[in-house]
């Protein structure tokens, strides 16, 4: 059970600000103020239950879309618990302008600047140098979602499928939908 | 005036044709984002619609990455408003984010207890290795942009490598694999390119 709540325009005001700032802190994607964020709407402002706060990102990881719409169906639960439908789409709004504008203003005024001096020997030099460095955070994101499952003796069907999708995926043209589907089916039927 | 060897620069660039088109690419890249958007962004804009290179996409990801908030969403932003301003980025992000929030708000709405029913958590253990698989994938797919880099193979390996080891083998912070091999690998570079 929630405790109920009656937020008022201060602290529907507070929601917004707190993500804004947290906004700009996001380095590596709203991911890593996860922690943050739970201790401010589960522990010390009781928007959400933590049944919600988690409910939020496995429905987000679920859905199509990017992950951080998980802050939309927190915004979602929080606004519900405080009221009913309309609070809760104002809790939407709230939690999606909060955590996604100011970064990607930030975002668009660095590219915008990068993109002007791109002739620059520090851009340029940037660029390059980031190149390997993108690559191998793109092995490390596989990596940490593969090593979740770490007891080899019985996830080896899970390792198996993702060597196998990676060779589908690299060398021939079979549409990701036909992966995904096939995952979640080998998934629900517990063959992996 | 001599237009004859003009045509190369007035045949247009490969890339959105329209505010809308951007709008609607980006939206359909993220209904088929199941788990992780990135690796198709890089297989529909890169290979299918050729809006720009492996190496671009590479560039414009260095940058979505370093800014804060998250790497996909950047990437829109910065690609977007590249075409059309700041309209091609709002619409950009737009479409990545606002068809797909309707799914996840109805998704919240109508099944509150799907994150506990057994069925969707063992299907989604098969989707997650798919995931991770895509994530492999595209990054061998972008390693091939790598190989006019003027660090040279070796050097990208083993810069690569000690990123990789930082996030993944001791889940240290990104900034620290940002401040140690980007710092590095960035300098190399400075000094190896002309001014």
């Amino acid at each position: 059970m929630t405790d109920v709540i009656a937020p008022g325009w201060h602290d529907w005001l507070g929601l917004l600000l707190h993500h804004m700032l947290l906004s700009l802190l996001s380095f590596g994607g709203t991911v890593s103020t996860l922690p943050e964020m739970h201790r401010y709407l589960v522990m010390d402002h009781h928007w959400l239950t933590n049944a919600q706060f988690t409910a939020s990102i496995t429905i987000a990881q679920i859905a199509p879309g990017p992950n951080v719409l998980f802050v939309a169906v927190m915004g979602w639960y929080a606004g519900m618990n405080a009221g009913g439908v309309l609070p809760g789409l104002l809790g939407t709004v709230v939690m999606m302008a909060g955590v996604l504008l100011p970064a990607a203003t930030l975002t668009y005024f660095a590219a915008a600047w990068g993109h002007r001096n791109r002739g620059k020997r520090s851009v340029r030099a940037f660029k390059q140098g980031m190149a390997p460095l993108v690559i191998a955070l793109m092995a490390a994101t596989s990596w940490l979602m593969a090593s979740v499952h770490d007891n080899l003796h019985q996830d080896w069907p899970l390792w198996l499928l993702t060597c196998l999708s990676v060779l589908v995926m690299w060398r021939t043209k079979v549409h990701i939908l036909w992966l995904l589907a096939a995952g979640a089916i080998l998934g629900y039927y517990g063959i992996v | 005036m001599d237009y004859s060897s003009d045509t190369r620069e007035t045949a247009p660039l490969p890339g959105p044709a329209s505010i809308a088109d951007l709008f609607i690419s980006f939206t359909l890249i993220a209904l088929q984002g199941f788990g992780g958007v990135m690796p198709i962004v890089q297989r529909e804009i890169v290979e299918k619609k050729r809006w720009v290179t492996n190496e671009e996409f590479l560039e414009d990801w260095s940058v979505a990455q370093i800014t804060p908030g998250p790497n996909v969403i950047n990437l829109s932003v910065i690609m977007g408003g590249r075409y059309f301003g700041l309209p091609g980025a709002i619409a950009a992000m737009s479409g990545l984010v606002m068809v797909p929030l309707l799914f996840v708000l109805l998704l919240a709405y109508i099944y509150a207890g799907m994150a506990e029913d057994p069925g969707s958590v063992r299907a989604m253990r098969g989707v997650g290795a798919v995931v991770a698989a895509m994530f492999a994938a595209t990054g061998l797919k972008l390693a091939s942009a790598l190989k006019n880099n003027v660090l040279g193979m070796p050097l990208c390996i083993m810069l690569g490598t000690g990123c990789f080891a930082i996030v993944a083998l001791l889940r240290g912070p990104l900034i620290l694999a940002l401040l140690g091999p980007g710092t590095i690998a960035c300098v190399l570079v400075y000094r190896k390119i002309q001014p």
